[in-house]
């Protein structure tokens, strides 16, 4: 399945692999759900830096810069 | 000249040019878009809170000794992950293996190639785009219950959106492995967001 989203079936087994999704519903919802999952996992906010946390790699790069 | 993207952000090439230069406001920029996944990978890889910490400032450090030698093939964010990962994976002297077979997968089937227990759907419409949305703090605090080397695998693709060629040479693995712990990492996710659902009912 994950070939079959990556785009990296040939074209036989994908031609196979839709023919079988157009008949069997349990394998059709497992694709869906599996795509709902892909979907959530590319939403995952990530969180906002805390200003301390820049200032200390701020002051990590002025002490390499004066070497 | 700084080039601006449709939405006036600054993209990574335009702030690596002005990182050249020596231009702290350029650094800046790339710790605050960079910095929290940095964070969040290298405590994923070396467990330890403190060590995470060091990793990163080692990471950031070798950044900007080494940005007059990037030279821009691959793009700033995979440079800057392979760079980490390199460090968080010396600092607990450990390399990833493709992970030994699961019975969850093999288990799914039974032994006439039905379903042994068929999805029970989640929605009137799994492919709903609102689900997605409603699930995706769900499968961020999930990611925590994968294996290290699936768990690294579906980050890399599926959350920072790398492509499969690029997280496959970022942790040195073949085509087909990182195909494999990315197909058995997004299906346990799905899983364990069924069972979730589950309980709620």
């Amino acid at each position: 399945m994950t070939a079959y989203l990556d785009g990296a079936l040939d074209d036989a087994d994908r031609e196979r692999l839709e023919a079988h999704l157009a008949e069997c519903p349990h394998c059709s919802e497992y694709l869906a759900q599996l795509r709902v999952t892909i979907e959530a996992l590319g939403k995952v906010e990530v969180d906002d830096l805390p200003d301390d946390a820049v200032d200390e790699l701020v002051g990590l790069y002025r002490r390499w810069r004066r070497g | 000249m700084a080039v601006l993207a449709s939405a006036g952000v600054e993209d990574d090439a335009s702030l690596v040019e002005r990182l050249r230069t020596g231009d702290e406001s350029a650094f800046v920029a790339l710790v605050r878009r960079y910095q929290a996944r940095l964070a969040r990978l290298a405590l994923a890889t070396v467990g330890n809170r403190a060590v995470a910490e060091e990793v990163c400032q080692d990471t950031w450090l070798a950044v900007v000794r080494g940005v007059d030698r990037f030279q821009g093939r691959s793009s700033f964010k995979t440079w800057l992950f392979h760079i980490l990962l390199n460090r968080a994976h010396t600092a607990v002297g450990k390399e990833l293996r493709a992970g030994r077979p699961e019975q969850d997968v093999e288990e799914r089937f039974d032994a006439s190639g039905a379903w042994a227990s068929p999805p029970v759907p989640w929605s009137e419409r799994a492919d709903d785009r609102i689900v997605a949305e409603q699930l995706a703090p769900r499968v961020r605090a999930l990611l925590a219950e994968l294996p290290d080397s699936q768990r690294q695998v579906v980050a890399l693709r599926d959350v920072e959106g790398l492509s499969a060629g690029d997280v496959a040479s970022l942790l040195g693995l073949t085509a087909g492995n990182q195909r494999v712990l990315l197909h058995r990492g997004r299906s346990r996710l799905r899983a364990l967001l069924t069972a979730d659902m589950g309980t709620e009912r």
